[in-house]
């Protein structure tokens, strides 16, 4: 099968005023198209980074980076991306927010098309009836909600969601895990998320890649069986609790705590 | 509400005037120390006329002076924003530039063009008023976090969209912060010019004529001339900023 995203043997030197810093070191990750793929790793091993590559915002100093088969050399209008920090625009309303994208990527869409297409995505997020609500009227959840819409509504090839979920609380957290399960069943995508969540990993993702301490190079993959449409009950499974024991062990090798040990 | 708003200050007006008023005749100073309110208003009947062009005069030049601050101020700021080399070129000269007191440069510059009291006065207003628009610009733009610029590069926008899709109108609470100092600043600067100036027009130059011919209410009656054009100026910044940046305020 044909990845949609291929990252290959990728280095990157980042040149700062107390010298030059190894980030990436030997990075290598495959996303199959409609795939979603989770990237853990110890805090600033430069999981950022991997993440400005793919959009195109970085180039990195060696190795390849391919989207759709073309080499990434600079931003495309294909990707959409989600941060920590749901960073709308405060003068905007939440409609207009989700908007945002269409007014720089070509679209066929007319202007009443764009605006069912982003009531239709606020809707799906349950957002429905804050169309026109500001941002400072939104809990941070629901922010990350309409972040979320934003990202989707040009339809990018690949979403980049760089530890959405990470300021909000557990519970307003597990409310947007099954979110994503639903968004992504309406309007397919191919994600790479960022996440300091273990769980979070294994509940959205078909692959959990670990990557090292930095320079940054991929450690281990785990693939996370497909058991269908997933529930918040498939996290206390016994399957889920081994998978989860496997990627903390592996967690605690890359921040240097541990030495490796064989896994079955 | 809207009658509160207006009828609050308007009481505390009058209440500071009879204030005034009261304390003038108790402590039974001389016009020459202190006039009173009910003195002024002979000064305001004799020269109603004068206070009219005058304060036209002073007005339309703080205002050019003011907006060309603006302009300046802004280009300024967006070159200190956007680029880190030329913020730290800049700083220093802008900073040793806005430590000089304008009363030193007010009569050098009187000198320098003398005989053109428009652009003189306009000069001062401008030079005077520029500095804190230019810093707030810069210091917006180079604080926008890079999450902003990033959604909307990634997506291949130029920099000429980002900066008017987001940075521009996420400076402007800042930019209009500045504002309404640079507006007080600008008026201060024109005054200067016209109390200075030889031969000046305008307000200052009203004052000063009150004070060669030692006609005191009008001294003070030109101050209190002022103090209406400067509360005027302030709240038409308000509005402005109310109109163009009333998304920033939570209160509401
Ligand atoms: N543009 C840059 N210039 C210099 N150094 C950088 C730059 N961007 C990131 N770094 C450094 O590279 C390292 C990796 O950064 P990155 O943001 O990718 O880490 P991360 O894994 O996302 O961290 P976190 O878990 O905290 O989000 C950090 O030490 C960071 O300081
Ligand atoms: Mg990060």
């Amino acid at each position: 099968m044909e990845n949609l995203i291929e990252i290959a043997d990728v280095r990157h030197t980042f040149q700062t005023a107390s010298g030059p810093l190894p980030v990436l070191d030997g990075l290598e990750v495959s996303v199959p198209e409609g795939g979603f793929v989770a990237v853990v790793g110890p805090s600033g091993c430069g999981k950022s980074t991997l993440t400005r590559l793919i959009a195109g915002l970085l180039i990195p100093d060696e190795g390849s980076v391919f989207v759709h088969g073309a080499r990434v050399t600079g931003p495309r209008a294909n990707v959409g991306m989600a941060f920590q920090n749901p960073v709308l625009l405060e003068w905007r309303t939440i409609l207009d927010n989700v908007l945002l994208p269409l007014e720089i990527v070509a679209s066929p869409l007319s202007k009443t098309e764009k605006q069912d297409r982003a009531r239709k995505l606020l809707a799906l997020v349950g957002l429905e009836g804050f169309e026109n609500k500001r941002p400072s009227e939104l809990s941070g959840g629901m922010k990350q909600r309409a972040s979320l819409c934003r990202s989707l509504i040009h339809q990018p090839e690949v979403l980049i969601l760089d530890e959405p979920f990470g300021a909000l609380d557990a519970f307003t957290r597990e409310d947007l895990w099954q979110t994503m399960h639903k968004v992504k069943a309406e309007e397919p995508f191919t994600a790479v998320l960022i996440t300091h969540d273990l769980r979070e990993s294994i509940f959205l993702a078909d692959q959990v890649v670990v990557l090292s301490g930095r320079p940054a190079r991929t450690q281990f993959t785990l693939d996370v069986p497909d058991t269908g449409i997933r529930t918040l009950d498939h996290l206390y499974t016994p399957e889920a609790a081994e998978m989860l024991n496997i990627l903390r062990h592996q967690i605690e090798v890359a921040q240097g705590r541990v030495p490796a040990k064989d896994v079955a | 509400m809207t009658a509160q708003k207006i009828l609050v200050p308007t009481a505390a007006i009058i209440v500071f005037l009879i204030l005034w008023e009261l304390l003038v005749w108790a402590m039974g100073w001389p016009n020459f120390r202190m006039a009173s309110p009910s003195d002024l208003l002979p000064a305001y009947e004799r020269y109603w006329e004068l206070f009219l062009t005058m304060g036209w005069q002073t007005l339309w030049r703080t205002v050019v002076g003011l907006l060309l601050a603006v302009i300046f101020g802004t280009a300024l700021g967006m070159v200190m924003g956007f680029s880190r080399v030329m913020r730290d070129a800049l700083y220093p000269l802008l900073v040793g530039f806005n430590a000089v007191p304008k009363a030193t440069v007010v009569p050098i510059v009187a000198l320098m063009f003398v005989g053109w009291h428009d652009f003189n006065t306009i000069l001062i207003a401008f030079m005077i008023s520029f500095f804190p628009i230019a810093v707030s610009v810069s210091i917006g733009l180079s604080t926008l976090e890079p999450e902003y610029r990033d959604i909307l590069r990634a997506l291949g926008a130029s920099q000429s969209q980002i900066f008017w899709k987001i940075a521009l109108p996420k400076t402007l609470p800042e930019f209009f912060g500045a504002l309404k100092v640079s507006v007080t600043l600008a008026f201060i600067g024109t005054n200067l010019m016209e109390i200075v100036s030889p031969h000046g027009r305008g307000l200052g130059a009203l004052f000063d004529s009150g004070k060669t011919n030692s006609d005191y209410p009008l001294m003070f009656a030109v101050l209190i001339a002022l103090a209406f054009l400067g509360i005027v100026l302030y709240y038409i910044v308000v509005a402005l900023e109310k109109t163009f940046a009333g998304w920033a305020d939570r209160s509401a």
